[in-house]
């Protein structure tokens, strides 16, 4: 891992208006995203995990400006956008692939059509493209003979996935954002789409933004995980070490709510209760009192920020932070 | 990690790669409804445009002493009259024959210029989203104020009488309805991921309203079109019945029923044919458009 990241986000910001009454004006704001900061080494995958809702979805549609972001700024590879970097450079280098492998196809092109429509919107030629869109389809598993002339209708959910996946390949993307790319298949096919998406990103040295919800499957990919809630990043780290000692009260519930098949790993903690409160408008302080077992005056009135807690971890709660006041400050910071 | 035997085993290889539009045509030949109406269309179309060499009478010439004669009627000449004569004595069959040539024209032509319109201002609309979609459909809606055939009267009216006045006036009739149908498609497909993939592999709208939004939401307001065909027909023979439309003696089936009106009683049967043939033609298209919505119906 070199010292300079592939991707730096900082204070990332999206409300989405909620716009009402007889003319249309502004009531409230939908706090999809509240100034979230992380990073993204060269060649890692950073998992992105969280309920619905959290904000993982808009995150990555931020990434590449398919959404445009209140604040915030990304710099991608030592390029800030709009300070070295276009915008369509950047969509160059970082493609995207979408949950719904369906929707996510035009009905009328082929997919070979499809693939090659980005390499034909940069200026390839047309016979060329439709080389490139073939030898995607065999890199993604897809005999192109069969493949390239097929329209989506015609093709399995997992099979959808893989075009989805050499579409977004088709522009020599340096890092892939999947954005619940295989949730919705089959265990089994699932299995395949991460098979492959490992071996793709050995072959081209990719580096993955991996959303899911999906805890086990984070773990499987992901070098690092970052867990979101209500719009704001809870906690961050390298995966092992969070799944291993969860230092969020969140991060430690969502843990606990993932089923396992060992006897001797079922916890008898208490899973969240409740839905998350509702993102026009957040409780005041930490997002997460309002669920939180370990809830305090101080998590009532002061957001807590995210702070180093060990090695190339952070972690936004009160607890982690011995100045903040709370009950349990400090002691947990200690023991690490 | 070793790679997984491609999924491409799953699918027999021998299955052949047609078109969209491809598979369109076949499921429409297979439908009779649809094709019989097809073929109802094109006689009528073809039997217009070679009016002048099917042997027929004089479309204008008229007789005051065979007026109104009923259907099959047969001169001392010896020229028999097939579909009878109108109330100044002109062959109904040669005036409904020729009369379909204008009556077809103001059936089809405004809907076709509604429709580039209306799918233009749609898919804009549509696409852009935002002030611009409002400030399109707003202005849009205002049409919608008024009933459908008052507007085209009322522009008629305004601008006189006469084919190309009708003409416009029809045009600005279905470009609402095109432009709403256009504009709800391709919000629609607007928010479909394919739409934004393809933002973000870089290309501008007007590539992505080219080669993404276009066949998408073509075909659907084609089909809207398609029916609006009938109506623009009705309409049209509405506004020459007003006198708005065409002028006598231009024969027009919509200007043959208002003229023949008065026969109601002594020739029911020949006053009737102008009416009857708007009723086929247009039942037609309605048919036809029908069928074309199921056609293009792709089931997963």
């Amino acid at each position: 891992m070199s010292a300079q990241p592939l991707l730096r986000v900082t204070g990332l910001r999206k409300f989405f208006p909620v716009r009402g009454g007889l003319l249309g004006r502004k009531v409230a704001d939908v706090q999809a995203v509240d100034g979230i900061s992380f990073e993204v080494a060269r060649g890692e995958t950073l998992g992105i995990v969280g309920e619905s809702g959290c904000g993982k979805s808009t995150t990555a549609r931020l990434l590449i400006r398919l959404v445009e972001p209140d604040a915030g700024e990304i710099v991608f590879d030592g390029l800030g956008l709009g300070d070295g970097l276009t915008l369509s450079e950047l969509r160059r280098q970082a493609q995207m692939v979408f949950q719904d492998s369906y929707a996510s196809l035009n009905p009328r092109l082929t997919v070979g059509d499809s693939i090659a429509f980005g390499p034909r919107v940069h200026g390839m030629k047309a016979a060329a493209a439709r080389a490139l869109a073939q030898d995607l389809l065999r890199r993604v598993g897809l005999d192109p003979a069969l493949f390239a002339g097929r329209y989506p209708h015609e093709l399995s959910g997992g099979q959808r996935q893989r075009v989805n996946i050499a579409r977004a390949l088709a522009l020599s993307p340096r890092l892939l954002i999947l954005d619940e790319a295989v949730s919705a298949l089959d265990k089994s096919v699932e299995a395949q789409v991460l098979n492959l998406l490992g071996d793709l990103k050995a072959e081209l040295g990719l580096t993955y933004v991996f959303i899911s919800h999906d805890l086990d499957v984070v773990r499987f990919m992901s070098d690092r995980v970052m867990v979101m809630y209500l719009g704001k990043v809870v906690e961050i780290g390298d995966v092992e070490a969070i799944y291993a000692d969860p230092r969020h009260p969140y991060t430690a519930a969502l843990l606990s709510a993932m089923p396992s098949t060992d006897p001797d790993r079922r916890t008898e903690e208490a899973p969240l209760a409740g839905d998350p409160p509702n993102p026009i408008d957040p409780p005041p302080g930490c997002r997460f009192h309002t669920r939180c077992p370990f809830a305090e005056e101080p998590c009532r009135r002061a957001e807590p920020g995210l702070n180093p807690a060990g090695d190339r971890r952070q972690v936004a709660c009160h607890v982690n932070d011995p100045s903040s006041g709370h009950s349990r400050a400090g002691r947990q910071g200690e023991a690490a | 990690m070793a790679p997984p035997p491609a999924a491409a085993t799953i699918l027999p290889p021998a299955q052949r790669h047609r078109g969209y539009w491809a598979g369109v045509g076949r499921r429409l030949l297979r439908d009779r409804v649809a094709m019989a109406c097809a073929a109802v269309l094109l006689a009528i179309l073809l039997a217009a445009l070679l009016a002048p060499w099917l042997g027929l009478a004089d479309p204008y010439r008229g007789s005051i002493a065979r007026r109104l004669r009923p259907i099959g009627f047969t001169t001392p000449q010896g020229f028999t009259h097939w579909l009878g004569t109108d109330e100044q004595g002109r062959d109904m069959l040669a005036r409904l024959v020729h009369g379909a040539r204008l009556s077809l024209f103001l059936g089809v032509v405004p809907v076709v210029n509604a429709f580039v319109i209306g799918s233009a201002l749609g898919i804009l609309a549509g696409y852009a989203g935002g002030k611009v979609n409002m400030a399109i459909m707003r202005t849009i809606d205002v049409f919608y104020a008024f009933p459908s055939v008052l507007l085209a009267i009322a522009i008629s009216g305004a601008l006189g009488a006469g084919i190309s006045n009708s003409l416009l006036s029809l045009t600005i009739v279905f470009v609402p309805p095109i432009a709403r149908v256009a504009e709800s498609v391709t919000t629609s497909v607007r928010a479909l991921d394919f739409v934004d993939a393809a933002r973000a592999s870089g290309a501008g709208a007007f590539t992505i309203i080219r080669v993404h939004v276009l066949g998408n939401v073509l075909g659907p307001v084609f089909v809207y079109a398609t029916g609006l065909v009938s109506v623009a027909m009705i309409l049209a023979s509405g506004l020459s019945f007003l006198g708005l439309g065409t002028r006598p003696p231009e024969p027009e089936w919509g200007l043959m029923l208002n003229t023949l009106r008065t026969a109601i009683y002594s020739q029911p049967l020949v006053a009737a044919l102008p009416g009857a043939m708007i009723f086929v033609v247009s039942i037609c298209f309605n048919l036809l458009s029908d069928g074309l919505r199921s056609a293009m119906d792709v089931k997963l």
